[in-house]
Parts: structure tokens; sequence; C-alpha cells
């Protein structure tokens, strides 16, 4: 430990750093979930589940603590702890519905891969890309209308002496020189 | 003494840079050549004095000099001389001063090329290129200091700019060293790259507004930054590869890609970044679409600055967070207020921007550009709306939320694959004019082609529906862009006489950016079968193991050999290795060594995974955890990848295809002349 100083004072620039404040708060959990564990395990019945069985459910689930990690791979002792709360309340038979939902109540809806409201977050912006797909097609519309009137103005591209995609072809690689 | 020269002279460029945006404004108004000249001239005097500054903060950095709080943040003694110097770009203040220096170095750059056909535009790429980099040297003048020094007061021990008063200098005996996740060599690489790409697409906006103001809105400024733009995507593109790698290889969670606001902030720029390389063909061709690359270019530079944003402070965790820091509400000021007066500037010469020529069809080849313009806006709102979610839903409902992989794979997957199809399609269609008729009779062999390949995969190797669809869509894009080529080549085989190398050989060279831009479909599909295999096909186990026991995954046996523990004192790291057999079906393909670094100084470990690579899959191997007593447990991850090698190998042909696009004309010439050639034999021989 190289406690210089208090480096509460500073601010972290690095967002991949968990601050002191964060630490702190973390073994504040820990505390707490380490009572949970010890609530369960002294109910705990049946085989141990494997650890696939745990990151099953964990890989579902957000670390309550640091930015976007899930919690099958968050390499903090706090993640760690929450991973056995996972086990243990599994070998106490509950359900992956069941764990989940008591993750949520205890640490908020953030904690879940997806926004609750499910609708919101899928409605805008497929009705944002609609509008696009809308605006798009009569713009077509409207680009083409001319071309229809003035059918007879529009040049052929190529000349129908030769074939049209080698006279393109040609055509293109001329226009590039 | 020395950090406050620095901060002299950081302030004096920033008081250059302002002088040059309103040297450049008044000179262009009253019409004062000599003005505009001046205004030049200081941008061009900001390269050196960054360049300056830069070299007094690797100065302090390397000379541990941890009184400033910089360096005490991002350096630590135990650190290698190189690590010290990349520590510039490893924290926010470093990395602001770096984007100011990259940026300066293209405003350069670009002042030096021959103006005499462009000359209005001048003053007002100086005025783009000055304003931004006021900007961020502003920041760094005024809210990141990167050479604020630590003072002991009555407080406690503070930052500040200047001595305050009733303060001594407080020197801490060593600095708190780099995280150790950043002293990766792809994290090395990968900041200036991302960084590089960000500010040479200012360059092109700056000839856009430039040609907004002038009103001088004629295709001149597309034909001057094109090849900006190609080279900007190249870097883009090549700074996120570089972070996928470095995701893979060093945060261990066994994917490459985590749909994170950090990597999204620098995947906007690239999306609408390549809808505009690809709209703006349409406008070199046909005339059409100029205010929609207008808005397009100016997408790009705002996201860039959202991104460059977003990549450093990390404030979008939280409403609170955002209101907290200084920087976020000014750079949002600046993004809006870019954005509204390029805006108005586009309505302003709405009319001068009208198409010269109209669409005349719907299976055209500008149409079709026009829907693939469509799909990357709606993967952009897509990415943008998952971003800002979160932030959304805090502030209305106060419900903190997630928004995950989950909802970017579902949401964006039928818009890859929307955009996969069109890849298959454009380019057998033509421009002004195709019909059903004449497409359906170029993709009907390709078509059939890929149906064969698809019904193959569903025999031998998957019946995954969604991967079937995926591998569908490469094959399609795969056989038509090679069918297109060598329909080209044959072409010109019959029609000059060449040979079929010469042929393939004179169509890219001639037409250098259409057949670049095929090489860059091609080793898109080939990292698109690298994600759809790490996304369909992925498959992990974790279990704890003790000596010479073994876990299974797949066809895969990993038996646990050994594990040591040492330090290595002067790195400052300590070092857990374990070594594993590999075997596949039985068969013994040798060791990997997993481990976990864990630096003593900023009190970080980094797990560093045991790879086997080759072009079925990746064996992924990481060390979890062990019993420190003994050797005899350790607990495993392992991760069998399939496919996922496509991915960089095709990132490799990927950059080979931009450079084909985007070298300079002039080198072309060059290998050129033996091409002439054959054009005067045969326009001799009619």
């Amino acid at each position: 430990m190289k406690a210089i100083y208090n480096s509460q004072s500073l601010r972290i620039t690095d967002h991949y750093e968990v601050s002191l404040r964060n630490k702190l708060f973390l073994a504040t959990l820990f505390a707490l979930s380490l009572g949970f564990i010890a609530n369960f395990t002294a109910s705990a019945q049946g085989p141990t589940p494997t650890d696939d069985e745990v990151n099953r459910i964990a890989k579902q689930l957000y670390c309550p603590v640091c930015e976007s990690t899930p919690l099958d791979v968050c390499p903090t002792e706090a993640c760690r702890q929450w991973r056995d709360l996972i086990r243990t309340m599994l070998s106490d038979g509950k359900s992956e519905a069941e764990i989940k939902q008591y993750f949520v109540e205890q640490y908020g809806a953030r904690v879940l891969a997806e926004p609750p409201n499910r609708l919101v977050a899928y409605l805008v912006p497929a009705v944002a890309i609609l509008l696009g797909a809308l605006l798009l097609f009569r713009g077509f519309r409207m680009w083409m209308k001319p071309s229809i009137t003035e059918a007879g103005a529009v040049k052929p591209d190529a000349k129908p002496s030769q074939d049209p995609y080698v006279a393109r072809l040609e055509e293109e690689l001329k226009k590039r020189k | 003494m020395i950090a406050n020269f620095g901060f002299g002279v950081l302030f004096i460029t920033f008081l250059v840079t302002v002088y040059s945006v309103f040297a450049a404004i008044y000179g262009d108004r009253k019409q004062i050549p000599a003005m505009v000249e001046s205004a030049r001239r200081a941008m061009l005097l900001t390269w050196p004095l960054l360049t300056l500054t830069a070299g007094v903060l690797i100065y302090l950095l390397v000379n541990n000099h941890y009184e400033v709080q910089f360096v005490y943040e991002v350096t630590s003694r135990s650190m290698p001389t190189y690590l010290k110097v990349t520590a510039w770009w490893g924290g926010q203040a470093g990395s602001l001063l770096f984007w100011s220096w990259l940026m300066s170095a293209f405003a350069s750059l670009v002042t030096l090329r021959k103006w005499d056909r462009d000359r209005e535009f001048l003053p007002w790429v100086i005025v783009v290129a000055c304003v931004t980099m006021a900007f961020f040297i502003g920041m760094n003048v005024f809210f990141e200091n990167p050479f604020a020094q630590l003072y002991q007061t009555t407080a406690g021990i503070e930052p500040h700019t200047f001595h305050p008063a009733n303060s001594i200098l407080f020197t801490p005996q060593d600095g708190r060293g780099l995280n150790p996740l950043l002293r990766h060599p792809g994290m090395i690489i990968h900041p200036p790259m991302l960084y590089l790409g960000f500010v040479s697409f200012v360059i092109p906006y700056a000839f856009a507004f430039a040609a907004l103001i002038t009103g001088r809105t004629d295709d001149r400024w597309i034909r001057l930054t094109r090849r900006w733009a190609l080279w900007a995507w190249l870097f883009l593109s090549f700074g996120l590869v570089l972070g996928s790698r470095w995701a893979y290889d060093v945060l261990g969670w066994g994917g490459f890609w985590g749909w994170d606001p950090v990597e999204i902030a620098a995947f906007m720029p690239w999306l609408t970044g390549t809808a505009f390389l690809h709209s703006v063909m349409i406008q070199e061709k046909r005339g059409m679409l100029k205010h929609w690359n207008m808005l397009l270019v100016i997408l790009t530079y705002d996201l860039v600055i959202f991104g460059t944003f977003l990549t450093r402070s990390g404030v979008l965790s939280s409403v609170h967070a955002f209101a907290q820091s200084a920087i976020g509400p000014l750079f949002f000021g600046f993004i809006g207020l870019t954005l509204i007066t390029s805006v108005a500037l586009i309505i302003y010469r709405w009319n001068s921007l009208k198409s010269e020529t109209v669409m005349t069809s719907m299976l055209s080849r500008e149409a079709l550009f026009l829907l693939n313009n469509l799909l990357f806006m709606s993967i952009l709102v897509v990415c943008f709306w998952g971003v800002i979610f979160p932030l959304i839903s805090e502030l209305f409902t106060g419900q903190k939320v997630t928004v995950g992989p989950p909802f970017y794979e579902r949401a964006t997957a039928p818009l890859f694959a929307a955009l996969m199809l069109l890849m298959g399609i454009a380019p057998l269609s033509a421009w002004g004019h195709s019909t059903v008729k004449t497409l359906g009779r170029a993709i009907w062999k390709p078509t059939i082609g890929a149906v064969a390949i698809t019904a193959l995969l569903f025999v031998t190797y998957t019946h995954h529906i969604g991967a079937l669809i995926g591998f569908f869509l490469i094959a399609l894009v795969i056989l038509v862009t090679i069918y297109e080529y060598l329909r080209g080549a044959y072409a010109r085989q019959k029609g000059q006489g060449e040979n079929i190398f010469t042929a393939l050989w004179t169509l890219t060279g001639r037409n250098r950016r259409r057949y670049g831009g095929y090489i860059i479909h091609l080793s898109m599909m080939l990292m698109a079968i690298g994600i759809i295999g790490i996304e369909s096909f992925q498959v992990e186990t974790q279990g704890r193991i003790g000596v010479g026991e073994s876990l299974k995954l797949s066809n895969y046996t990993v038996t646990y050999r050994e594990l040591a523990s040492w330090d290595d004192q002067p790195k400052g790291v300590n070092y857990t290795r374990a070594v594993v057999d590999i075997y596949r079906n039985g068969i013994y393909l040798g060791q990997l060594h997993p481990r976990r670094d864990y630096y003593y100084d900023s009190q970080q470990a980094m797990t560093i995974p045991g790879e086997r690579a080759t072009l079925r899959d990746d064996l992924y191997v990481l060390l979890i955890d062990w019993e420190p007593a003994s050797t005899t447990g350790a607990t495993f991850k392992i991760f069998v990848n399939p496919l996922i090698n496509w991915l960089w190998l095709g990132s490799f042909i990927f950059l080979a295809g931009i450079i084909i696009a985007a070298w300079p004309e002039k080198e072309m010439e060059r290998v050129a002349v033996p091409v002439r050639r054959t054009i005067q034999q045969t326009s001799a021989a009619d």
C-alpha cells in the first residue's frame, strides 16, 4: 500500500479505474452480501451448482458498480461475492427468474442487460427508421416524377451498337482518367 | 517551473488560434489578403507551439515530476521510458492535448497544398480548423490543465495551475502508474489511430463549411476532400480494429466488442463516414444529393467531437456525473453550436445545392446507394439511442437502466443483414438506369452459387438459422464481387486483347476507388464470417481443477499441469502463470500459458488469456482463480470461439483495400504507363 496522501482530493481521469469512494462503497456492499450469503448457506441444500450454471445467470446481469461490465466477467472482489451469492441462491433452489428479481430489487433495474421497459427502448429507433424510410421513398417518388414526363429527354447510357456493359465499363474507366 | 513554462506555451497557443480565427474572418470580410495570410501563418505556428508543449509534458512524464498532477496519475517509477511517453494519452488532460497536437498537424498539412484555384476557401478552412483547436486547447487551459501541480494547503493537497498563497509544492514519492490495461501494445497504438481518424475528418468538414459560406457549392469541395475522407476512414477503421483486438487480448471476457458506450462513440462517426464515402459518389457521378452530403460531413464532425468527449470522460454513466463534469456542458454547447450554424448554412444555400439530374430508376445504382445511406443512418440511430437512453431514462423516470449487447444485437442484426444484401446487389446495377430484368440477368448465377454453398454448410457445418442466413449473404456478396471483377476483366480481355491478369491489374489501376472498394467489400465479408462465428457458435465453460485434471469443451480437452508465481521487482509486477496441455479429439496440440499480472503501483490485475488460433476456431483459456497456499487447484474459464480469426484476417485485407483506394494519384500514373500504351495501341488499331 502506498497511501502517500488522500487520493480522494484528486480527480480520477481514467474511466477504467474505480475510485476510492467506489471502493468504500464496494466494501459496504460486500459486508451486506456476505450477510446474505451467511443467510442462504444456513438453509443450503442440494448439490453445489457448477461455475457454468452460475455464469449462465451472471452473464445476464450487469455489475451494479462497474460501468457496462457483465457480472460473469467482472474481476472485482465484489462481483466474485455476487457470483457466490448466485451460487448459494441456486443451491437453495431459487429459479433464474427469482435470482434476477432479487438483484433488481436490491440494486435497481440497471443490473439487467436491457431496460425493463423494452417497448420504449425499441419503439423510438424503429419509428425513426421508418420515418427515414418513408422520407426516402417520398424522395424517390418526387425525383422520378419529372423523369416520367420528360422520358424522352433521358439520355441512353450506352451506345446502341456496342454491348452496353462493355460500353459502360469503358466509359467509366475513361472518366477516371 | 518547467510545468509553468509548458502552461505558458499552451496559453500562447490558445491565443494564437483565437487570433487566427478573427484574422481570417476579418481578412475575408474586408478583402485584405495580407490578413488572411497572417491567419494562415498563425495557424502554421500552432504545430511547433503544441509540439513544444507536448515536449515539456513528455519531459515531465519521463523525468518523474510527480508534483505535476497528470504525471502523478499516469506514471510511476517502475514504468519503462516508452510507456512514460505514451502515458501522454493515458489520461484525459494529456489526451486532449494529444488531440489538439494531431489536429494542428493536419491543419498545417492542409495549408501546405497549392491554394491557387481555391483561394476563397482558405480563410474558412482556417476558421473551422482554428475554432476546433481553440476549443480543445481552451479545454486544456481552463479545465483540464495537464501542467497543474500539487500544493499542500491548509485544506489538504490540491492541484493548482498557479501557486496559491500559504501553500508549498507537494511532491509525492512515486506516481500511481498507468492502468495496466493501457500498457498493452494495442492500447498504445489504438488511441493515436482513432484520434488520427477523428481529426482527419475535421478537414472534409472544414471544406464543406467553406463551400457553404462562400457559396461555391459545386463539387469542388468534394473533389478536394474525398481523399482526406478516405484516409480519415482508414485511420478510424484501423483504430476500431485495434481496439477490438486489444479488448480480445486484454479484457479477458472472450469477446472483441461489448457494445460499450465508449466503443459506440468511436463507431458512430465511422457509420456516417462510411455513408458519406458512398453517397459522395452519387454527387460526383450524377450531381445529386448535395444537401445530404453536406449534412453527413457535418454529422461526422459533430460525432467526432462527441466521440472524443465520450471516450475520455465517462460522463454518460449518469446524469449527475454529466452535470458535475465541468467540460460536459461545454462539449455539448460546442456540438450544438457547430451543428446549428452548419445546418442553418445548408438551409441558406438550399437552392444552390439543388440536384443537377433526376433519379430515373429505383434500381439504379444511385437509388441503391441511397438505401445504403438509409441503413447506415438506421444503425446510427440505434447506436445513438442506446447510448443516450440510460440518461433519458434517469432524467424522466429516475430509474437507472443498462442498455447492453442484447439490445444492440437484436436491433442492428437485421440492418446489417440488409446492408449485406445491398452489398450483393448494388455493384451489379448501373448508374442512371437499371431494371429488374437487367439486375436479374446479372445476379442469378451468383445467387445459385450462394444457395449451393449455404446448402453445403447446412449439411456439413451448422443448422443455426441466423448463421445460415448470414453465410448465404456473405457467399452472395463474395460471389457477386468476384463475378463483377472477372466480368470487367473478361470484357477488357476481349475488347483490348489483354491477358486476364493484365486485365485485372489494369482494371484495379484505372479505377482504384471502385476496385479498392470491392476489396473492402470482400474483406468486410471475411470479417462478417468471424463475427457470425463468435456470435452464433461461441461456447464456454468454467471449472476448478486440480493438477492433472481436465476440463472438456467442444472437441477440446484442457489439462492443468502446473502453476508458478513470481515477482518482477524492477517492473513492479507479480506474474502468476499456469501451464495447461491442450488436446483436440485426444490429439496433443501443445501448451498454453494463461496468466494473471498484478501491478503493485496501480494495484490492478490484468488477465492474459492463453490462445491457440486457427482459422477453424480459437481456444481461449483464462486463469480465473487459484489456491495461493498450494498449487493443487485452479479455476479456468475456457472459450471456444469458432471462426473468429477470419475477423483479423479480414481486417488486414481491409487495410490493403483502403490503401489501394486512397493512394495518391501521382503514384498511380507511374504504374499506369503500360496501360496507356495499350490504349494507344488499340486506338491506333481502330
